[in-house]
């Protein structure tokens, strides 16, 4: 069985165990609900800065989502084991890691989508003229947070105080891909839009060297 | 599934350290194809971690692990089946996902066929769609060794497996054991005291503090290894 074919039957199993629990995507969904109503009422939306603030918002909630979703990603694997069986079975250890992160940023890409339209609805900024390159960003900036998050994930599952471990080594990792994302995002929801390719490019080059990574190192993630 | 190749064990000088913990110290162990070898000893002795690196769960520090007879490492021979504590399958999936995604994993051909073949061996086909985290302890521990089984490996590891089961469970376990064992299988397995299933034992070999103590192979009785007696 190749690396493609032993992903595609992970991802299946990923979303399979997601759809019958529904876990991950109620706590993100409602995690970044709650911070955008929150904040919407700290911010007058009719103003200008809602412009400015509202997608740093948007992409902090997404940020600390992600922490969230992404702790319990290779934690389940440790109630029976599984992770073992999965190592067995494998002839690439990497087709793991690349149907988890697969599923993690199908997962954080469904919440952003249903969660635009509050956005655009709570903070009085059309989303729809850019929205070919605001789910570009999207797409590009949650890649980042699960590629580093599924990498980090592994390692937090087996350390102790797992729970704290996680979000303190993601969030300084993904702090450039925050600022670049939120920034890039800005830019794009201004009352005369600009596409920042360099943001874009960053963002990229991060999701490429996070991956190379993963697939040159992942194999000593999962050791015991 | 066709019989198994004939496929032994042989470890060369392994060790195992956990920091400055010796879990193995200098083990080597030549385990020929067919043989049912029970691995006494007493907890923390090193039973676990020689399985797992049987199983190439775990790394050793040092040493060597082959498979004589394999054709490959990545080939069915190389990848032992291994049933340990846990079931090592998905409570949320069902006894027939669970067994049709690992059948798949390991490119067995017609999952669906090879998953509904052993769920009638173990005795669950008819719970086959009940999610595995409503089975009994005995009913997880059928699905975990139909898992280990999904592949046709040539080498079994079992670490402990009678725990928890009750003696029906336990003649049922040493059935079904016997029968793998018969089918040309190697059978690697951890046990605690003497039982149904230490009677399918052709070897015996006893562990203490991560060094092997004892081996029927070199003259030590069954009983006395598996009373933790040594030689």
């Amino acid at each position: 069985m190749g690396l493609f074919s032993n992903t595609l039957t992970l991802l299946g199993k990923e979303l399979r165990t997601e759809f019958r629990s529904r876990e991950l995507l109620t706590t993100t969904v409602v995690f970044i609900l709650v911070v955008l109503i929150l904040f919407s009422f700290a911010i007058n939306p009719t103003s200008e800065e809602s412009r400015d603030f509202g997608p740093g918002l948007l992409w902090l909630a997404i940020l600390f989502a992600g922490s969230l979703m992404l702790q319990p990603c290779f934690l389940r694997e440790q109630a029976n084991d599984t992770l073992s069986s999965l190592r067995l079975a494998v002839s690439d250890p990497f087709a793991i890691f690349l149907a988890k992160l697969m599923a993690n940023t199908l997962f954080l890409l469904v919440t952003e989508i249903l969660m635009l339209p509050l956005f655009a609805a709570f903070y009085n900024i059309p989303i729809l003229p850019q929205l070919h390159y605001l789910l570009l960003v999207l797409f590009l900036g949650s890649l980042g947070v699960s590629v580093a998050g599924t990498a980090l994930s592994a390692i937090s599952a087996q350390a102790r105080m797992r729970e704290l471990l996680l979000p303190l080594l993601l969030l300084p990792i993904l702090t450039p891909v925050l600022v670049v994302s939120a920034t890039v995002s800005v830019s794009l929801l201004d009352r005369e839009p600009v596409v920042q390719w360099k943001g874009m490019a960053f963002l990229a080059v991060f999701d490429l060297v996070f991956l190379t990574a993963l697939w040159i190192f992942g194999e000593y993630l999962l050791e015991e | 599934m066709p019989a198994p190749t004939p496929t032994g064990l042989r470890f060369e000088n392994i060790d195992k350290r956990y920091g400055g913990l010796f879990a193995l110290r200098r083990v080597s162990l030549e385990i020929a194809p067919g043989e049912c070898v029970v691995l006494a000893g007493r907890n923390g002795s090193g039973k676990t971690t020689l399985l797992r690196i049987a199983g190439r769960i775990v790394r050793p520090t040092a040493g060597k692990l082959s498979f004589p007879g394999a054709s490959s490492e990545s080939s069915t021979e190389g990848r032992p089946g291994y049933v340990a504590h846990t079931t090592m399958v998905y409570d949320e999936l069902s006894a027939e996902e669970n067994l049709v995604l690992f059948a798949k994993l390991q490119g067995v051909p017609q999952p669906a066929e090879r998953a509904d073949e052993l769920l009638r061996e173990v005795g669950l086909y008819e719970r086959r769609t009940s999610l595995v985290r409503t089975f009994s302890r005995g009913m997880r521990q059928r699905i975990a060794i139909a898992r280990a089984l999904v592949h046709g490996p040539s080498v079994l590891l079992f670490d402990e497996p009678a725990t928890g089961l009750d003696p029906l469970g336990i003649s049922w376990l040493a059935k079904s054991l016997g029968d793998v064992h018969r089918s040309g299988c190697t059978v690697v397995m951890s046990l605690h005291g003497e039982s149904e299933i230490s009677a399918l034992a052709t070897r015996a070999v006893q562990l203490d503090a991560g060094s092997v103590v004892a081996d029927t192979k070199s003259g030590a009785s069954l009983h006395s290894i598996l009373t933790f007696g040594g030689g």
